[in-house]
């Protein structure tokens, strides 16, 4: 048994995440925790709104302008869309606790309309947001 | 031989009555964020061009505030949880999980005693 010790450390290692193709249960897995930790960053940029708007007409302006650049509203679609996502899929993981949904075919299915449904939802508040929809507390 | 404690023995419980206090807390909270994240995607949309005025005013509203104030601690909370898991999976030297584990805590404490403070000051104590 030990009496080639190269060939044995030559044998194929488990297969890993670089080596399969990812199954949609596997994405929306690993996306779900990754928004999860990117809206971290969320509540912190959330609560410096709190703290610009309690601060004072300046730093609430400087908040504003901040947002208002094309990289600051690439930011906050990245946050939009990673709450939707993280909501939808967490609605998906909830039915899971109750037990519904762990067919392969269910739990493919519940994975596209998340990934879909998150789009649509961050799309479309931004979408309803350029095209003046927003606004309506003046 | 029993590696057990004489309280540990008393008390009878094996490793239960705590194991699920996480998992738990996490779904709770989960769900109670569900409509109040609706209702910020409903008030940042309506927020868009405010003026700072326009801003204050919303906030000074009792229960957008009170709404406001249980996101972010309710938010905050759910994110502890969820950071606690993700550094115990993917951090395996104990030094430096611990050192990640008071981060989160003192993130998290930070950003409530914040938030706390700029919505006292919004609606005026």
């Amino acid at each position: 048994m030990a009496e080639n010790p190269q060939k044995l450390a030559a044998r194929p290692l488990s297969p890993f995440v670089t080596i399969f193709r990812w199954p949609i249960t596997m994405a929306t897995s690993i996306v779900h925790r990754a928004t999860g930790v990117g809206l971290a960053g969320g509540l912190l940029v959330l609560v410096w709104w709190l703290v610009a708007a309690a601060s004072g007409p300046e730093a609430y302006g400087f908040f504003i302008d901040i947002v208002q650049t094309t990289l600051g509203q690439l930011v906050l679609f990245g946050f939009a869309w990673a709450l939707a996502f993280h909501a939808v899929n967490g609605v998906r993981h909830l039915a899971w606790d109750l037990g519904y949904g762990f067919t392969v075919k269910t739990a493919d299915l519940t994975g596209i309309v998340v990934i879909v449904l998150s789009l649509v939802l961050a799309i479309g508040v931004f979408v309803l947001a350029y095209t003046g929809h927003g606004g309506y507390y003046q | 031989m029993s590696l057990e404690t004489p309280l540990h023995k008393a008390q009878g419980m094996g490793s239960a009555h705590s194991g699920v206090s996480h998992f738990w807390k996490q779904r709770v909270t989960a769900v109670a964020l569900l409509p109040l994240a609706l209702w910020l995607a409903i008030s940042a949309l309506g927020l868009i061009g405010a003026s700072y005025a326009g801003v204050l005013t919303f906030l000074n509203n009792p229960v957008n505030a009170v709404l406001m104030a249980a996101f972010v601690l309710i938010g905050l909370y759910h994110m502890v949880l969820g950071l606690q898991e993700v550094i115990l999976d993917y951090v395996p030297h104990p030094g430096f999980r611990f050192f990640l584990m008071l981060v989160n805590y003192t993130f998290a404490i930070a950003l409530a005693a914040a938030s706390i403070f700029a919505l006292l000051r919004i609606v005026g104590f």
